[in-house]
């Protein structure tokens, strides 16, 4: 798929979740529209993944490690057909099995994630699993930039390289922003690039909302011997021109004007399921 | 009397399986010499698994093995992976149901004189408030055996605690282990001993002294805490009286478990013997029983006071 087919299915996917956040009156954002560029490439260009057969053995494993950024990948999922559509009516709705974070009861979603800084421990295990068994499959891991304080990271990050996991993607989300305020005033993180180097990682750094980087990157030629880090920088609320860069929008609601202004940017009419 | 310790028995028994299933992973923390397991690092390294000393990263790893088919086993101090890696154990295992047992060795006070920092004395209460996971705690090599066969073959989460020390073999080898059945080893009309692990041979003797008083009692080896058998435990409240015994905190343990079925379906007079909710005493496991009256003579001076 072409960078351009790209963007148009992450501004609609970007639709969904803005929908699913507003109908729901819950939901995380800045993270969502943040991350989805990163999200769509993968799902719709990069990931061997076979929504007929969730649990296919070859298929590439993926994490949302960054669990609250959800809502767009539910959306992304059920444009997939990994399950129906009008299924996303039901986020966050009592009894739903569409929660405020990653549900395996979900087909498609491996894993429950939410509690920051787990991803990358399973992530290493599915890629050794790969390694010991001699399938070729991936493990894709997007972390947010806030959940690198968490050290769990940090061990998986050793055990990563240490069991050579050139098989193994870690992708951060680096919007620069938690949800007290930037990164680097909250708990800074650079040297960022200088760390997961030290910690004996291939990295490389992008603009993670620009879909021909990020086509680049993932088709791109990677070391061998050695786990990838994608640096992926970010805008926060990546798409809503009320919420880019602006910290409160880490889980505010948008209201209806901020809905119709949201669809407006992203030149959509609407969603069909909603 | 024969003694061997369960995780002696756990890694030969796991080591003979693994060598025929090549889906069966040991997954340790620098804890393969505590556990025993250089054996199988050095006969299967394709199927062992080194995590160094991050435990959270190894009970997330497990998960993923699990996830790509493997059926691994991360083994380590109790006290570490249950309390270190509690949310792991919750979010990655229990809640995701992937198929990982954690065998915590050197479980409650067995690297006693260490100190409180060592002891695995609320991992009952912890597993048994977290969702999704079996938990077992056997009483002796032969059972540890065939507990480890029933895990190899399980496709669900699991919770095992082992003591360190050689314990008195009460089981024949090759003896059944029905999970979540509970062993009634002798029986009594005048009181019942509900005991797990390691306090179950120790529950023996204090019903053998309390023969001699003319006192009969049940001792039911409640190796499964998860699933309950509520029947074992209402049938041991027909005696009249149900004194539990473990190596743990007096709350949230087996004791709890068994006061939630009783004082629910049958209000039975009962007590709770184990290790207080204080700062522990220190000394080896033996001196901390001692101590606490955790021994045969404690057992049945309880059982003569308060049935």
């Amino acid at each position: 798929m072409n960078a351009s087919e790209l963007r148009i299915l992450a501004n609609l996917r970007r639709a969904d979740a803005i929908t699913m956040i507003y109908r729901a009156k819950t939901g995380h954002t800045g993270g969502a529209m943040s991350v989805l560029d990163i999200l769509t490439v993968l799902y719709y260009d990069v990931l061997n993944v076979r929504p007929d057969m969730p649990l296919y053995p070859d298929r590439d494993r993926f994490l949302l490690s960054k669990g609250h950024s959800v809502e767009g990948y539910l959306a992304i999922l059920a444009d997939r057909g990994f399950f129906p559509k009008e299924e996303l009516r039901t986020f966050s709705q009592a009894g739903s099995r569409l929660i405020g974070h990653p549900n395996n009861a979900i087909p498609g979603i491996e894993v429950c994630t939410g509690a920051l800084g787990h991803g990358l421990s399973v992530g290493v295990g599915m890629a050794l699993a790969a390694k010991r068994t001699g399938r070729d499959y991936r493990a894709y891991v997007v972390m947010g930039d806030g959940e690198l304080g968490e050290g769990s990271v940090w061990e998986a990050a050793m055990a990563g390289a240490n069991d050579r996991l050139d098989n193994l993607y870690a992708i951060i989300d680096r919007n620069g922003l938690q949800i007290s305020g930037p990164t680097e005033s909250t708990m800074a993180l650079e040297d960022l690039r200088g760390k997961w180097t030290a910690f004996g990682w291939d990295v490389c750094e992008c603009d993670g909302n620009d879909m021909q980087a990020l086509l680049a990157y993932f088709h791109g030629a990677h070391p061998a011997g050695r786990p990838h880090c994608l640096i992926a920088h970010t805008v926060k609320g990546k798409g809503l021109p009320f919420a880019e860069n602006r910290k409160e929008w880490h889980h505010k609601v948008p209201s209806e004007e901020q809905l119709q202004a949201a669809y407006a940017a992203l030149g959509v009419g609407g969603v069909e399921w909603a | 009397m024969n003694t061997e310790a369960a995780r002696i028995a756990f890694t030969r028994t796991l080591l003979e399986l693994a060598r025929e299933d090549p889906s069966l992973f040991a997954v340790a923390t620098d804890s393969r010499g505590s556990v025993t397991l250089t054996d199988f690092a050095d006969e299967l390294p394709n199927q062992f698994v080194e995590c160094g000393i991050a435990e959270q990263d190894a009970i997330g790893i497990s998960a993923g093995l699990a996830n790509g088919g493997l059926r691994p086993f991360v083994c380590g101090p109790a006290c570490f992976y249950t309390l270190r890696s509690a949310e792991q154990v919750k979010v990655d295992v229990g809640y995701s149901h992937a198929n990982v047992k954690i065998i915590g060795v050197s479980g409650g006070v067995s690297y006693g004189a260490l100190g409180s920092t060592h002891h695995a004395t609320q991992d009952i209460a912890l597993m048994r408030a977290t969702p999704g996971l079996e938990i077992f705690l056997p009483a002796d090599g032969p059972q540890t055996a065939a507990l480890t066969r029933y895990l190899a073959k399980s496709d669900a989460p699991a919770y095992v605690r082992m003591g360190r020390a050689a314990v008195p073999t009460i089981y024949d080898d090759g003896a059944r282990f029905i999970p979540g059945q509970a062993n009634r080893l002798r029986s009594g009309r005048d009181a019942a001993v509900i005991a797990c692990g390691e306090m179950v041979s120790i529950a023996l003797e204090a019903a053998k002294l309390l023969a001699c008083d003319g006192i009969g009692v049940s001792v039911y080896d409640m190796h499964t805490i998860r699933p309950l058998d509520e029947a074992a435990i209402l049938e041991a409240a027909d005696t009249g009286f149900v004194l539990t015994v473990e190596e743990h905190n007096i709350h949230g343990g087996l004791g709890g478990a068994v006061a939630e079925v009783l004082s629910q379906y049958k209000p039975t007079r009962m007590r709770i013997l184990g290790l207080p909710d204080e700062k522990l005493y220190s000394g080896t496991s033996g001196e901390v029983f001692e101590h606490y009256g955790l021994t045969p003579q404690g057992i049945a001076q309880t059982v003569r006071q308060w049935r």
